[in-house]
């Protein structure tokens, strides 16, 4: 085995033990935060501060029974869920979590393909979720799981759009698709303290940005397409023991490397202005996953205040949202970055 | 370069093998109850009560097109993105007419009521 493809994997490997790791801390975090939030206790039987109930969650969802309707169309019932987690357990690989750092006597970029497509790639891996809602919705071969599947895709489309506009303002001054050169943009300070950070001058393509991924991570208020109100559960209402669960896992990872990404792409990503990034390899690797991690933490803390403070939107009133506000807003962004970049300001 | 891509690939691998391994898991410790009940369409313990590949408002579909609309150009400007600095302003209003050419397409949507997705005004403004 030659010494990229080790590396290669041991990266792989960092990266995917993280995620693996998000949907049981982050489903303990949601249930005592929501708990907290309304004044109530939560989970707090299994273990300290019920910290192992997510572990007692994926015994059981191991254990149940897994249905199959008699109605449903069989292989993409089948296929929907594993296409609903290998996206959301892939698009880590273009985010950089370090700098290049001498491990061994070698180069080793620390970051897991830093092709030159970086971004376009990202979004490539990340927009084929809609591909196994729209599966779900239409195999399990149910009114409810339909609806919500195309209410998923029609938002989820929609908000792309805004996203992508979002993200090519942020690739405006930048001149380049590789996430590593968008933080190394960011390095430096305005007036000797305040981080160079996108958030600062692009705010409006970061507000674009956050609002447009609680839509396409399917959360709350926007969280149309599983509205338990009208639609049980939407696309996933005939899914049960670990189908179920691998939804669940991929939309929690989701969530994490959307997160990954807008705090690399707009608040510095591993970058710490302060941090001194010189050590041994190991050490720089976990100063920057460290950062980067911290960074999105506080992405989905939000996520999570936001889904127990806000109620849902109606369908129409997302769809005005997303093309009316949103859309016109990124677009705007976008001429006054191209304009500010062509005219040497930023 | 597609060297530089091989890992993706690896990504995608490990990921789907994952997922599979976590499904036969499942498979393998899950009980089966069986039982014809059980296997029914969900519809909160009632009988069935409609179909479910029933019609779907078109209302949806023009959504889908204003995006295969608007995402083309999104495709276009990321080509453009990496070299502005060198293109300077003459690359900059090339673009702009561009855009200004889709917003006035825009416009046009907006104004006819297809980015509403309230049936009663749609069918109005499509009416007029």
């Amino acid at each position: 085995m030659s010494f990229e493809l080790l590396a290669t994997l041991a990266k792989t490997g960092l990266w995917m033990a993280l995620l693996l790791q998000v949907t049981p801390i982050m489903v303990w975090v949601e249930r005592r935060g929501s708990a907290m939030i309304q004044d109530r206790l939560g989970p707090n039987r299994v273990g300290p501060l019920g910290l192992f109930q997510a572990l007692a969650d994926a015994v059981k969802f191991m254990c149940k029974e897994d249905i199959t309707p008699a109605e449903a169309d069989k292989f993409l019932h089948r296929l929907a869920p594993l296409l609903a987690l290998v996206p959301a357990l892939t698009t880590f690989v273009v985010i950089p979590f370090g700098p290049d750092v001498t491990a061994f006597g070698r180069q080793v970029p620390l970051v897991v393909a830093g092709a030159e497509t970086g971004v376009l790639l990202l979004l490539a891996l990340a927009s084929l979720g809609v591909y196994s809602l729209v599966m779900a919705g239409y195999s399990s071969n149910n009114k409810y799981s339909l609806l919500g599947a195309i209410r998923a895709s029609a938002q989820m489309i929609s908000y792309e759009l805004a996203l992508t506009l979002a993200v090519v303002a942020v690739l405006l001054p930048v001149g380049s698709f590789e996430l590593s050169e968008v933080v190394r943009y960011q390095q430096g300070q305005f007036l000797g303290w305040i981080p160079k950070w996108n958030a600062l001058p692009q705010f409006v393509g970061f507000l674009v940005f956050v609002v447009a991924a609680f839509a396409e991570t399917n959360r709350l208020p926007f969280d149309l397409p599983e509205a338990e109100s009208e639609l049980v559960a939407g696309y996933h209402t005939e899914y049960s023991s670990m189908k179920f669960a691998l939804f669940f896992m991929g939309e929690y990872m989701g969530m994490a490397t959307l997160s990954c990404l807008a705090a690399t792409l707009y608040l510095g990503g591993w970058h710490l202005p302060f941090l001194s990034y010189s050590g041994p390899w190991w050490w720089v690797a976990a100063q920057g996953m460290g950062v980067l991690v911290g960074k999105a933490t506080l992405f989905l803390l939000f996520f999570v205040w936001v889904r127990w403070t806000f109620p849902r939107f109606r369908f129409d009133q997302l769809m005005r949202l997303g093309w009316k506000v949103l859309l016109p807003l990124a677009v705007l962004n976008l001429i006054a970055v191209a304009a500010l970049t062509v005219g040497g300001v930023l | 370069m597609p060297q530089d891509h091989y890992p993706v690939l690896l990504a995608l691998g490990l990921a789907l093998a994952l997922g599979v391994v976590m499904l036969m898991l499942s498979a393998l410790m899950s009980r089966r109850m069986g039982g014809r009940v059980s296997l029914d369409t969900y519809e909160s313990g009632e009988p069935l009560l409609d179909r479910s590949h029933k019609r779907i408002s078109v209302l949806f579909f023009l959504i889908a097109i204003d995006f295969v609309v608007f995402d083309v150009e999104a495709a276009f400007l990321y080509p453009w993105a990496l070299v502005i600095r060198e293109g300077g302003w003459p690359l900059f209003w090339a673009m702009m007419v561009f855009v200004g050419l889709i917003l006035v397409g825009f416009a046009y949507i907006w104004k006819k009521g297809g980015l509403d997705l309230r049936p009663e005004r749609q069918k109005r403004s499509l009416r007029g």
